[in-house]
Order: structure tokens, then C-alpha cells, then sequence
């Protein structure tokens, strides 16, 4: 399925530019996906990292001064806790299906149920159905404890295959 | 009582968020009526590396904090609510290269909550371009008494403190 050229906007400007898209299909293929992760700006401006566990995958966002919202608190930016749900998302999204680009996000619904100290927080992603053409993605994220979450979310996938 | 302006109370609030520093966030102004945040673009915020356009998760930042800083600058006692939750549309990818503006209202203060909305579109030749996402926010009201002092002076007395 992956080598299957389908032409879309999106695959023919890949095509142009050339690059992530072999990147993306190397990291499907290998398994390796930090090749695609170090490709994503926005990635290392948070500081995600992940680590595979079999099918599953752990996303963790490291303790970082610069990603800090109020520092007399100090607790991290509500926004970046909400980019690093969403981004986990996308990427449990490329590691576990078939994708020729990235996941565009539709729609996002975030809850949050606790403050985001100061500290390492971790996530993980549930794919509840996954049609042809939308995907549906749960995300919770912790800190101390995984069954006391700082936040959970929701999110809509438009896939192109 | 305080007697800075919105617009004062808007700007010092946003100065003391670290994160929205590091995006380079500012208010362009701010009223009872509503609060215009801008994220210039910038490659360390791109999501898509192939398209050049900005991670959602960005504008999560920036939803959050224009509805935030709505909120904040509009009650009258340097409540800090922290956010209940957010439910984000992203409508359209922006265009590379193209700052975002988002405008945010708070459309209902109740005793203990407040509801916003918030919308993002590109700017365009200097003009309100094309939407590119909206959001609606509802914060907590925790209670003056829980700001605080030296976050309470910052906004006071901005910088000087």
C-alpha cells in the first residue's frame, strides 16, 4: 500500500519538494520514526520524544523552561500541553496505519483536569475508529501517575491514504 | 479596583507567559469588546515541513492565550481562571509566511465561570485574510485571593516590579 501513488495536492507538492515523504515511508517501513520526528520544527521546539513498546507508544514532552505559561506558578503553557496531545496524536496515527502524508487535524477537544506542573509529562493515544476517510483519537496525558491525568482529548483526522 | 486600561492589563498579562514569548505572541489591542493576539510566523513553529504550514498545536497556544488573556484583562481583579476546557475547528491550513491574528470575547461571565470564543485568520496584505481556525474556551473562577502577590505586582506595575 505504501508505494501506491495516488495523486493528490498534497502528495504532488511532496513530490515537488521531495524528502519527508520518503521519509515517511521509510519510518513505516523500518519502524524507525525519529528520522521523521527530527523533520517536524514544531517537534523540537516543545522537546517531544517517544519511546515504542511494542504497539504501544509512550510520547513524553521532557521538563523545559521555555515552554513554561505562568513562571510564578510555575506550571506549563495550557497551549502546550494542547501541542503535545495533538501531536502524539498524529504520530500514534503515522505509526500504526497506512499513510502517504501527514494526518491533517479537523477538530481538537481538550479537558483539562489538572494543573501541568513543572515537571516531565507523558502521553499515550488510543485510536477508537478508524474509517477511510476520518479517524478518531482519544490522548491522555500525565505526569506523576498515569491513572491521575492532567489532561484528555479528542481528536479528528482527515486521512489521505 | 484597578485602573489600568484592557489594553495595559492585556499586554502585561501576556508579557509574564513565558512560552508565548518564545512564539513571539503580541496584543495588538484589547477592549471590553474583545482581545487581538498576534503569532508572527516563524519555521520553528511549522508542523508540515513539506507545505511550510504552522502546527496546530500553535495555534492552541494561541487560542488559548488570546481567550485567557480576554478573560484576564476583562475582570476587574486580577483573577488568574485557569482553563476548563477547549474545543478547537481548524478550518483551513494557513498559508506559509502569513502571521495569524486571533480575536477572542468573552461572551458570558458568570459567578464562577466564563465562557469565550476566539477566532484565527490570516493577515493578508495588512487586511483580515481567510479563517483559519476557531475556538471556544471556558475558564474557571478560582477567586482574586488565589493570585499571587508577585503576580499581582507584575501586572501592576509591569516591568518594574
Amino acid at each position: 500500500m505504501s508505494d501506491q501513488k495516488i495523486v493528490t495536492p498534497d502528495t504532488a507538492v511532496i513530490q515537488q519538494n521531495g524528502g519527508f515523504e520518503d521519509v515517511l515511508r521509510e519510518a513505516q517501513q523500518s519502524g524507525e520514526f525519529q528520522p521523521l520526528l527530527d523533520n517536524i520544527p514544531y517537534a523540537n521546539l516543545i522537546g517531544l520524544k517517544f519511546q515504542r513498546l511494542g504497539n504501544d507508544v509512550l510520547f513524553h514532552l521532557p521538563k523545559n523552561d521555555d515552554n513554561i505559561g505562568n513562571p510564578i506558578l510555575p506550571a506549563i503553557h495550557g497551549g502546550v500541553i494542547g501541542g503535545f496531545m495533538e501531536l502524539s496524536a498524529s504520530l500514534h496515527l503515522m505509526m500504526n496505519m497506512d499513510c502517504a502524508t501527514l494526518p491533517k487535524m479537523i477538530d481538537f477537544s481538550l479537558d483539562y483536569l489538572r494543573a501541568g506542573r513543572h515537571q516531565d509529562t507523558y502521553a499515550e493515544c488510543q485510536v477508537w475508529r478508524q474509517g477511510t476517510r476520518v479517524a478518531n483519537v482519544a490522548i491522555n496525558a500525565w505526569q506523576t501517575e498515569r491513572s491521575s491525568p492532567i489532561a484528555t482529548a479528542r481528536a479528528h483526522f482527515l486521512l489521505t491514504k | 479596583m484597578t485602573t489600568l486600561s484592557i489594553e495595559t492589563r492585556a499586554k502585561r498579562f501576556l508579557a509574564t507567559l513565558r512560552h508565548c514569548q518564545v512564539l513571539g505572541l503580541t496584543v495588538d489591542c484589547a477592549s471590553e469588546d474583545s482581545v487581538t493576539m498576534r503569532l508572527p510566523y516563524n519555521q520553528k513553529i511549522v508542523g508540515n515541513p513539506v507545505l511550510g504550514t504552522v502546527h496546530g498545536g500553535s495555534l492552541t497556544t494561541l487560542m488559548d492565550t488570546a481567550c485567557g488573556t480576554a478573560v484576564f484583562s476583562i475582570l476587574p481583579d486580577f483573577e488568574l481562571c485557569p482553563t476548563l476546557d477547549l474545543r478547537m475547528d481548524y478550518m483551513k491550513a494557513a498559508t506559509p509566511g502569513l502571521d495569524l491574528i486571533a480575536v477572542a470575547k468573552a461572551t458570558r461571565i458568570a459567578s464562577s465561570v466564563v465562557f469565550t470564543e476566539c477566532e484565527v485568520f490570516q493577515e493578508e496584505d495588512g487586511k483580515q485574510g481567510d479563517l483559519i481556525a476557531k475556538c471556544a474556551a471556558t475558564f474557571m473562577r478560582i477567586g482574586a485571593n488565589m493570585t499571587p502577590p508577585e503576580f499581582r505586582a507584575k501586572i501592576e506595575f509591569g516591568e518594574d516590579a
